[in-house]
Formats: C-alpha cells, structure tokens, sequence
C-alpha cells in the first residue's frame, strides 16, 4: 500500500544505500518503536509518567497537548538527546528491532542516526548547503564525491527544496528563509536515512505557506519514514497526523486515530483540549 | 463590566494634567542627559584626536625611507629603526603563534568542557587575574625563568613574555564567543549522530570562527604594543640582529628609550616609531570591527 517506486525522485539502489534498511520494505503497520513504561525525570521532577505508546511504521503520529505536557520530552526520550544533561534520566523500555533504546550499551550516535530529528526553530549550520547536508552523511558514512553529490540532490528533492537550491548550493544556508531553512534541516535530516523521523513543532516558527509546504512534504515522507510530529496546531494534528496522542501532567491520556480523536474522543481531558476548553 | 469601562475611560481625563506635568518632566531629563552624554562623549574624543594629532604632526617629520632601511645608530649619524620594527614583528609574531593555540585550547575546555566543574572555574579565575596583571609582572616572571636560567636576555623570552599576555585575551574571547554558539545548534549537530569533539569543532567553531579571530586580532594589537614586559627579556638592541637566543630591539624599547633622550634626531625617530606602532595597532583594530561587522 505504500509503494514507493517511481516517486522518489532518485532510484533508491544507486544511491550507495548499502545498509538494508526498512524502509525500503513495504509497510507492514507494525509498531517501530514500542514505549513501555517509560517514566522520565528532570533531576526529582517527573516529566513522564508511566507512558505506553506504539509509534506505527511509516505512519505519522501526531503529539497534542498543552505546554509542559511532555511530549517534547518524550520526543527528547526517543533519540537520547536527554543524554546531554547531567541530571535528566529515563526508566522503562522504548524498543526497537528488539533492542532497548534506553540502555546504557546503546551507540547513541548511531541510534541517532536512525532516528531524525528537526526541531521548532531551524538550524541551518553556518556552512554552505550542500555541506549542510554532506555534514550528516558524511559522519556515518563514507562516500565518493559523486554518490555524496546524488545524495544531496536526493536528500533535497525529497524535502522539495531542490529546484530553489540547485543554483546555489555552494552558498551560506544562512541566506535562505526560515522556510527553506526549515526545509533543509529536513533534508539534512533525511539524508542520513533514518527510520523515524521527529518533529518538535517544525512549523511553529513559520509563515503560512511555508507551514503547508512542510505539512505537504510530511504527507510525501511518511511514505518512506515513521514520523512522529509535536504540535500545538490542531488542524495541523488533524491534516498531517494519522495516529494522535493527547498529553496532559506528563501522562499519555488517549491514543487513537486522528478522526477519532477529533471527532470522538473517549477521555473528558481529551475533548476539553481540543475544543479549547483549556491548555 | 460597565463599571470598569467607564473607569478606563475617565481615568486619562482626569490624569490630563499631572500627564502633562510628567511629560514636561521627563522632557527635562531626557535633554539634560543627553547633553551630559555629548559633553562626555567630546571630552574622550577630544582626548584621542589631541594624542593623535599630535603622533601625526611630530610623528610624521621624522618618517623617511631611511627609517625602514637602516638600523638604530648613534646619535649625530642618521640612522632609522629596521632593527626595532623587524624585532617587533618577530616577537609578535612568535608570541602570537606561541598563545593562539594555547588560548584557543583552554578557551574550548573551559567553554564546552568545564561547564560547572571546579577546575573549569579556577582556571578562568586564574586566566581572568592574568588578564589583568600588571605586564611588568610579567616581565619579571619570564626575566627569572628565562632571562635568569639561560644567562642572558633573549628575543625568545620576549616573545614568551608577549605570549603570557596574550593568552588570557584569546581564552577569553574564545570561550566567549563558544558560548555564544546557540545551544539548537549543537542539539541540531548532536540529532545527527555527531559525536562531541565533531559537533565543538566542525560546528561550534565554524559559528564563533570571526569572534575568535577578532579575539587573536585583538591580542595582537596588545602585545604590539607592549613595552614593559620586555624590558627585562628582549631587553633591546642597538644592532641588526634577528637572533632569538640575543637581545632583540622593539619598537616600544626603542620609543621608551630614544623618547627620553637628550638628542633631538632620537627623539624625532621616537616619535616617528610610535606614529607606526599607533597605525599599525590601529590598521589591526580596524580589520578586527571588519570581521565582527561580517558577522552581525
């Protein structure tokens, strides 16, 4: 059901993807990535409380709920970005391919390279495009001048920012718009070619257009990676995501599909948030 | 809801007048300011613009070709100042690349490896008191270690001496300008797997790359400068010599000792040295504001 062939704008064999990866096998809707019992804490404060979740492959979950909830915290959980501070630990398993992410023998580089990340406000390195996506690749794999130069261009289509760049791809990624910016970060995120990708409210910092141009591009990626999308957007939630959790005290209050949440939600909690009654 | 309404809407009526009143007030103060700042502002200026005419005026009657062709030389025979100006790029130059890789060393391990470590806050402590010794300390420091040691004064332990001074200025601003780097940054170099000595070095360095040259930039327009600390190391030297192991001549030496002497041409020719200390001090100044503006 999500045949890809023909779509990309690269065929995928030639592009030195030596490593098998899944996501050049059809989706089978299983879970990527299971969480299971996962608590997390900023020093004695309790972030996360006792969550379960299964992120479906290439499927885009979306994450709702008002600020402090912590779903940016468990997207931080996801790829071990909590690592970097003394202080922040997490309990519980999140698996995937039968491993746990959370333990202390997990290669936190390598596990980051499976699973993207972009975060609210772009972060363009202050390098050149082309090096902005040659950076990633070029520290988990080793390739020739040409395969490096197809992955660019491959990287860039996918994140429909190719015909804007192609000119100038020698230039600062400073010079570009917060759109494009955002754009790039996705594709220099893609270019590692990652299994799941994370959005930490991608389009928070953007205008309108630039705003559909990621939610269209996120509808193109799914076929292709397992995406996970923070928001405080509903209608984003709504557009983008097909599978939405609600958070609220750094409990998971209610999973389901989109149109279900949105339109039936089972919990109270649920339905006062979306319909604005608080957060 | 109405009783609030009309409150709002009475209150500036009512206040009109002590509005205005204030208003005239802070008018007052705002002028009255402002001049204190403009008086402030021409007194610096007036200051600066006096040492600099005067540098030009004395300073440029002594320039010639002979000043860069011919060593210092006794008085009643002409003579320039080749040896001090080729003593003093020498020393610079070797204490520069003696305190850059130093300061930008300690700078990064204070800035991305000691954050709220003990040691990380006693050696910025030290680098900070170092920052502001006085330089003839530093002199003695490197006369007992280097001059005492080796049984003579040196162009080598002149520019250690530079060396000591400059580095606290680029572990400064290195660490300054590290932290400066936005912490999305990293976290965005970190979400690509990169490891932490890539992340400091490919991207932390890349972002703070201007700030850190203006930080060398500046600390050589310092040492350029200096005279104090080598009074007791290069001690200076009436001959051609580009011997580090020997007395090497300067151009502050030479100005401190030709400035205070009873001939005139020696003192016309110390003038004319710091009329090229000052442009050159100031042409490395200008190029430091250069590269920050390329930045902003």
């Amino acid at each position: 059901m999500n045949e890809t062939t023909g779509q990309t704008a690269a065929p995928r064999p030639s592009l030195g993807l030596q490593l098998p990866r899944s996501q050049f096998e059809p989706a089978t809707g299983e879970p990527r990535i299971a969480v299971r019992n996962l608590d997390f804490f900023y020093g004695a404060n309790r972030a996360l409380k006792g969550i379960n979740l299964d992120l479906p492959d290439r499927r885009v979950m979306g994450m709702i709920g008002p600020s402090g909830c912590g779903k940016s915290t468990l997207l931080r959980v996801l790829n071990r970005m909590y690592d970097l501070y003394p202080g922040q630990r997490a309990t519980g398993d999140v698996m995937m391919d039968g491993q746990n992410l959370l333990a202390p023998t997990t290669d936190v580089n390598a596990l980051r390279s499976r699973i993207g990340m972009v975060f609210q406000k772009p972060t363009p390195f202050p390098m050149s495009i082309y090096e902005n996506i040659a950076f990633g690749v070029k520290l988990h794999e080793k390739l020739s001048k040409s395969a490096m130069d197809e992955r660019v261009e491959w990287s860039l289509t996918r994140a429909a920012l190719w015909g804007e760049v192609r000119d100038r791809l020698e230039r600062s990624a400073l010079g570009l718009s917060g759109g494009q910016q955002q754009r790039l970060c996705i594709a220099r995120t893609i270019a590692v070619r990652p299994d799941v990708i994370l959005l930490d409210e991608p389009t928070s910092a953007l205008d309108p257009i630039s705003t559909l141009r990621i939610e269209e591009l996120i509808d193109e990626l799914k076929q292709d990676f397992t995406i996970v999308i923070v928001t405080h957007n509903m209608q984003q939630a709504a557009r983008c995501a097909d599978q939405v959790a609600f958070f609220y005290l750094g409990e998971l209050i209610e999973v389901g599909t989109a149109a279900q949440m949105f339109t039936a939600p089972r919990q109270r909690r649920t339905q006062d948030y979306i319909t604005g009654r608080f957060g | 809801m109405s009783a609030t309404t009309i409150a709002a809407a009475s209150a500036p009526a009512k206040d009109a007048a002590i509005a205005v009143r204030l208003g005239r007030r802070r008018r007052v103060a705002d002028r009255l300011n402002r001049v204190l700042c403009v008086i402030a502002t021409l007194i610096g200026l007036a200051l600066l613009a006096s040492i600099l005419l005067t540098l030009i005026v004395r300073g440029a009657g002594g320039l010639s070709v002979s000043v860069f062709t011919q060593v210092t030389a006794p008085p009643g025979s002409g003579g320039g100042l080749l040896n001090a100006i080729v003593g003093s790029l020498i020393q610079t130059a070797l204490g520069t690349a003696m305190a850059t890789p130093i300061g930008l060393l300690v700078g990064t391990y204070l800035a991305e490896y000691a954050r709220g470590s003990a040691l990380g806050t006693a050696v910025r402590f030290v680098s900070d008191i170092l920052l502001s010794a006085p330089s003839i300390l530093i002199g003695l420091f490197i006369y007992e270690l280097l001059v005492q040691t080796t049984g003579g004064f040196s162009g080598f332990a002149g520019a250690v001496a530079l060396a000591v001074i400059a580095i606290p200025i680029v572990v400064r601003t290195t660490e300054d300008m590290l932290r400066l780097v936005p912490v999305s940054l990293r976290e965005a170099s970190f979400a690509l797997g990169a490891p932490k000595w890539k992340t400091v070095i490919l991207i932390c360095f890349r972002a703070a790359r201007d700030g850190v040259v203006t930080g060398i930039l500046l600390s050589v327009a310092r040492i350029a400068g200096e005279t104090a600390p080598l009074l007791f190391t290069s001690l200076g030297n009436l001959n051609w010599s580009v011997d580090l192991a020997r007395p090497m001549a300067s151009l502050p030496v030479t100005i401190y000792q030709y400035a205070g002497s009873a001939y005139d041409e020696w003192v016309q020719l110390a003038w004319a040295g710091a009329l090229l200390i000052t442009a050159g001090v100031l042409a490395i100044n200008i190029m430091a504001r250069l590269l920050l503006r390329k930045r902003g």
